[in-house]
């Protein structure tokens, strides 16, 4: 089966439902919820450089959690699971948000170098703290809504360098344990929101196939209830 | 040499605009036959009269100074252009009035996503016959539109603009605190929708189940029956509304395609009563969308009842395409 992509991106109805997986961290607890309600993962699990999976009852797209969002709301895919910190950094993406699956716990957080003043002494003196961050949108809400004016440098690689060379004065960056940090001698200063992977819908897929939408809703959150 | 054009914005070459023009004359052909008149409006106008319509969710996105120093303002829509020419031109006319229009609009999006921000949209409005007769028969020219652009698997969606204000207002809660969960609830954020209803004071855990249950509704004529099981007046009010126009399409024999949805909220601030919205399995995007707005004419200076419908010139057209394999037998 070929999932189309071009131009406005368009929904096939037939079939069973298209669910985009994200990979990288998330991956290893999503095939674990899906296994839960009783979807065949060993294909995804195994060595396959497949990106589409069929199973008994869902198709399985495997991508960047960052590319959740843009399949789900063209219709490529059906429904789809990401991480909150993708949809707050996408939040202009019309995704219907359906449920918290409560795993891949996380904090946004600005952290700063261990004993360095320099986020408050920019703030105090230049008036203006820098903060790099792969979240750019997300962090400029949160220092817009406490009242702070930042300038925000978008990177793409390791964010912890930023501070230890000079480009910025803290991160906007997730941590899950925190262990990254520790290494390289940053601490958290702020927590900006808690962030777990939520299941999401294609908003002309939740009216049009309404029933297969809230079956697999209702399976994973019984799943994640257990 | 190649000279750029603003992003959201495009040409359309003699193959696309050949089936456009079709697509263009099948529906109109549909409006016209059922007595609705076709009218263009200027693609500009003073700001401050189209801010009438809707100051807070409509209001356009260009706006600029001519040479006078009058503020003017692209349309966001045709529905608020077309309510102030009622009311200028057709004051004393004898109801309902029936219009059509097939034209550009502008709004801010970001574009290359299905969204542009300059789309053509194609409808009708009608004027003066109140619900649910009146929204039965938008719904019947809609249906027939859809049939005539060979989207036969298209399904319209139907539920009520009052409901949740109503709902939250029973709850106790109103203020800022109401306008996030509306505007959770119009994007479909169950979780946050959740999570926020139930950090308010006051709020039982009855009530939160109550409105995360009634946004999930959706199907035939039977989720009217479990919405009222889950009791309160606005939901009474609501399910009642739904049922008398519900049963009007019926009368008319074109409810077959029409889905009721509870959880449908559109984001538009003028609609009050039953909303629309159209899908067509073919499209991961909304075809188009409408309903009742029997106090937008009002803010005009005219007291009349009306109803309408807009669809996405170009979406229409892309779900054609994806339809034909099917046979769908095209135009």
């Amino acid at each position: 089966m070929s999932v189309a992509v071009a131009g406005m991106g368009h929904a096939k109805a037939d079939g069973p439902l298209k669910l985009a997986v994200p990979r990288g961290a998330l991956l290893g607890e999503t095939l674990d919820a899906l296994d839960a309600i009783g979807i065949d993962t060993s294909e995804v699990r195994g060595e396959s450089r497949s990106l589409i999976f069929e199973t008994e009852g869902l198709t399985l797209v495997t991508m960047r959690p960052s590319d959740v969002p843009t399949y789900v709301e063209a219709g490529a895919a059906d429904v789809g699971i990401t991480g909150k910190d993708v949809l707050l950094e996408q939040s202009d993406r019309v995704v219907y948000e359906l449920l918290d699956l409560g795993f891949g716990r996380c904090r946004m957080v600005l952290a700063g170098r261990k004993g360095d003043e320099s986020l408050g002494e920019s703030q105090r003196r230049l008036g203006m703290m820098r903060i790099a961050t792969k979240y750019p949108r997300t962090a400029e809400r949160h220092f817009e809504a406490t009242g702070r004016q930042v300038e925000v440098i978008e990177v793409k690689g390791s964010i912890e360098l930023a501070p230890l060379i000079g480009l910025a004065d803290g991160i906007v960056d997730l941590v899950a344990t925190g262990r990254t940090l520790e290494e390289n001698d940053l601490e958290v200063r702020e927590e900006i929101v808690e962030c777990t992977a939520r299941f999401v819908a294609n908003r002309v897929a939740h009216k049009l196939r309404a029933a297969e939408v809230d079956e697999l809703t209702a399976k994973l959150r019984e799943a994640m209830a257990r | 040499m190649i000279h750029p054009i603003p992003p959201g914005t495009r040409d359309v070459l003699p193959d696309e605009m050949r089936e456009l023009r079709r697509l263009h004359l099948a529906m109109i052909e549909v409006f016209e036959s059922r007595g609705y008149g076709e009218v263009s409006t200027p693609a500009i106008e003073y700001d401050e009269v189209l801010a009438r319509g809707d100051g807070r969710t409509a209001a356009s996105a260009y706006r600029f100074f001519d040479e006078r120093g009058d503020l003017l303002a692209l349309r966001s829509d045709m529905t608020v252009p077309i309510a102030r020419l009622v009311a200028s031109r057709y004051a004393d006319a004898e109801p309902p009035l029936r219009l059509c229009y097939l034209a550009n609009a502008f709004r801010a999006v970001r574009p290359q996503r299905g969204q542009m921000r300059e789309f053509a949209q194609a409808g009708v409005e009608l004027i003066g016959a109140p619900a649910p007769d009146g929204t039965a028969e938008v719904v019947e020219v809609l249906e027939a539109t859809l049939d005539a652009a060979s989207l036969k698997r298209a399904v319209i969606g139907l539920g009520d603009a009052d409901l949740y204000r109503q709902l939250l207002a029973e709850f106790g809660i109103e203020g800022e605190a109401r306008d996030s969960l509306l505007a959770r609830l119009a994007a479909h954020d169950l979780v946050g929708l959740e999570v926020e209803l139930s950090e308010l004071d006051g709020v039982s855990d009855e009530q939160v189940a109550t409105c995360m249950a009634l946004s999930q509704l959706r199907g035939g004529k039977e989720v009217l029956e479990e919405a009222r099981s889950l009791g309160g007046a606005a939901v009474e009010r609501a399910t009642a509304r739904i049922g008398e126009t519900f049963e009007a399409l019926e009368a008319r024999g074109v409810a077959e395609r029409v889905q009721i949805d509870l959880g449908l909220l559109r984001d538009l601030g003028y609609y009050s009563g039953a909303i629309l919205e159209v899908y067509d399995p073919a499209l991961g995007h909304v075809l188009g969308g409408g309903g009742r707005y029997d106090e937008l004419l009002r803010r005009f200076g005219v007291d009349l009842p009306a109803a309408g419908f807009a669809l996405y010139l170009e979406r229409v057209h892309v779900a054609q395409m994806e339809e034909e394999p099917r046979g769908g037998e095209g135009l």
